[in-house]
């Protein structure tokens, strides 16, 4: 099939080469442009402007699958402000959030200049660093629930090798949120390679007339890795931000939300709300509301930390 | 002392043998290096150590780290006691639509973001960002309602249709930002042979751009291979189980234990495992594309 089509006299071939052939060039080029986007353009108003919409709908009804749903005005909306439950989701994502993201930071930073070092056998390291953020979601889960058995875990098994107390750290409220602290910056290879990138990308020179000036290991860091790093750190910080208020997996599958909702993530919330209790107005409700808490986070970052990223060469 | 006279200076100090400063960071970056790889190498020993140990072995204590005896038959017995053969089956069909679906129609919306000027191309592509930056999971109710809907439940369509239109965000994104790096010239060229707008896209950007494509097309297959939530919601008779899925059926049953589990966890990491190796470049080519082109 040949698809290079010879603009012909406007008046031969079928009807839509014809039509096509009257088009201005701008409009053809519209028309293509079009034509280009159009699986993109389909695919939102039927996957996420459809769905939003009767998440909007959804929002102000009853509605458990079976009977037609029903109308209840603000009551979902009202549900949402007195529940208990969900306030003790929204607590626990939130604190995670506020834990993990600067710890995985800060922690993926330090490895990536770890690993930046110039030695024979470094390529290994980098794979070794890399390697857990490979593991499917749910063999992680299970791992990790082995691993933090209370008799039988490795952790324990260390911790009381050197003398610690026997930890609970699926059973224990208080600790299981360090658990999965651990487990998420265990997992950073990810942000690790893309820092790694950036660090190769800052050139030489910079540290060369740094060093000239009298500078040393910590301020070079400071004044100039710091600064060149700044739009992937941020970069590094949303995308951080976004997955800790996904987490799903770990929390059905390693402690199903417990002990005593110390797990109960929103998502797994949102999830069990609509499909183990049916609800699925009111699921459609708290849907909007993790929604809008991402909207307004992201705001807030690039509102006030994206203003103090530096950029080498902005624009594009 | 002027520029050139402290250059010489820096210079000289390079060649000078490394101060007890330097001497003393290097050996920190090696204990670390190496304290930081037992702290990531370890839970993955532990899993394979674990899944090779007898019922009886697993709980002693201490530990053994070399099973003693291998039972190999752990993985026989784990990946018999559900049928992962079918969910193997099932998981290649959605992980191979996926990325067929992803590989063709990110690139062809890529191509029309990135080469084409008309108006209301730069709204379309807000529209992109904005939809890369709201995660799946907002999604996951409404959606299913729309699914349930249209009768798919309990069907591969929830899984395998979306990807069509457009493959996602991220990858038209990604997709985006490399047509960008590739010569305009290379396509008037094609244009002055009279290539088409098509013709551009499919015999000159994509050959082109295999790079990038290998690239989406793994990470694709990877997701499809990982994700849990996507098919733990729509599929509901057994015989549609992904592999996902059906391990994670393994946690909510009682009577099978720790070894068995951590037999089909390590089977199910391993083929992930083995692409990074042989994929190492295209993986790492991935994840820097990702954060660096924004």
């Amino acid at each position: 099939m040949s698809l290079a089509t010879e603009p012909k006299a406007a008046e031969q071939g079928f009807w839509l080469t014809r039509q096509y052939n009257r088009l201005t060039l701008r409009q053809r080029r519209t028309l293509m442009g079009y034509i280009f986007i159009a699986p993109f353009i389909l695919g939102f108003l039927f996957w996420w402007l459809g769905p939003a919409a009767v998440a909007g709908y959804l929002t102000f009804h009853k509605w458990n699958f079976l009977a037609a749903p029903k109308f209840v005005g603000m009551a979902n909306f009202s549900k949402m402000l007195g529940d208990p439950i969900l306030a003790q989701s929204l607590k626990v994502t939130i604190i995670f959030s506020a834990i993990s993201v600067p710890l995985g930071l800060v922690f993926a930073f330090f490895l990536a200049n770890l690993i930046n070092a110039k030695f024979r056998f470094i390529a290994i390291f980098r794979t070794i660093y890399f390697l857990p953020s490979i593991v499917p979601a749910v063999a992680n889960a299970i791992l990790w629930a082995w691993l933090f058995n209370t008799e039988f875990g490795l952790i324990n098994y260390v911790i009381r090798a050197f003398g610690g107390p026997k930890i609970g750290w699926l059973q224990d409220p208080n600790w299981v949120m360090l658990a999965f602290v651990i487990l998420t910056v265990w997992g950073v290879g990810g942000s690790m390679i893309i820092f790694l990138a950036g660090l190769q990308g800052i050139p030489q020179i910079f540290y060369e007339a740094a060093e000239i000036d009298g500078a040393g290991r910590w301020q070079r860091l400071l004044y100039v890795t710091l600064p060149m790093m700044s739009p992937i750190i941020f970069f590094n910080l949303v995308i951080g931000f976004i997955s800790s208020f996904q987490v799903f997996v770990s929390a059905l599958l390693i402690t199903n939300g417990g002990p005593q909702r110390a797990t109960l993530f929103l998502v797994l919330h949102i999830w069990r709300t609509a499909f183990s209790s049916q609800k699925m107005g009111y699921a459609a409700v708290l849907s909007w509301l993790l929604f809008l808490i991402l909207m307004v986070l992201s705001f807030i970052v690039f509102r006030y930390i994206g203003s103090r990223v530096y950029y080498e060469n902005p624009g594009d | 002392m002027g520029f050139s006279e402290k250059r010489a200076d820096y210079i000289e100090s390079r060649r000078a043998p490394t101060s007890y400063g330097d001497k003393f960071f290097h050996w920190l970056t090696v204990f670390l290096l190496v304290f930081f790889a037992v702290v990531m190498v370890t839970p993955f020993i532990w899993l394979l150590s674990s899944s090779l140990k007898t019922q009886i072995n697993i709980f002693q204590y201490p530990p053994q780290l070399i099973p003693d005896p291998i039972m190999p038959e752990n993985y026989v017995y784990a990946l018999t006691y559900k049928p992962f053969g079918t969910y193997f089956r099932n998981t290649i069909l959605v992980a191979g639509l996926n990325v067929i679906a992803v590989v063709f129609t990110s690139s062809f919306c890529a191509y029309g973001f990135a080469r084409m000027r008309f108006p209301g191309r730069d709204f379309w592509f807000g529209i992109v960002m904005a939809t890369l930056f709201l995660p799946y999971a907002v999604l996951l109710v409404p959606s299913f309602i729309v699914f349930s809907r249209l009768g798919w439940v309990d069907t591969f369509l929830p899984l395998v249709v979306p990807p069509f239109f457009g493959g996602g965000a991220f990858n038209i994104f990604l997709m985006r930002q490399f047509f960008r790096t590739i010569p305009e010239e290379i396509a008037d060229a094609a244009r002055i042979d009279g290539c088409s707008e098509f013709g551009v896209y499919l015999r000159v950007m994509l050959p082109l751009s295999k790079p990038a494509l290998i690239t989406i097309g793994i990470f694709t297959f990877l997701f499809a291979w990982n994700d849990l939530i996507g098919p733990i919601t729509y599929l509901r008779s057994p015989d549609n189980f992904t592999i996902a899925v059906g391990l994670a059926s393994f946690r909510s049953q009682t009577d099978i234990s720790w070894d068995l589990q951590l037999a089909a966890s390590t089977a199910v990491t391993l083929p992930v495992i083995l692409l990074f190796f042989l994929a190492q470049r295209y993986f790492i080519q991935g994840v820097v594309m990702t954060g660096l082109k924004g």
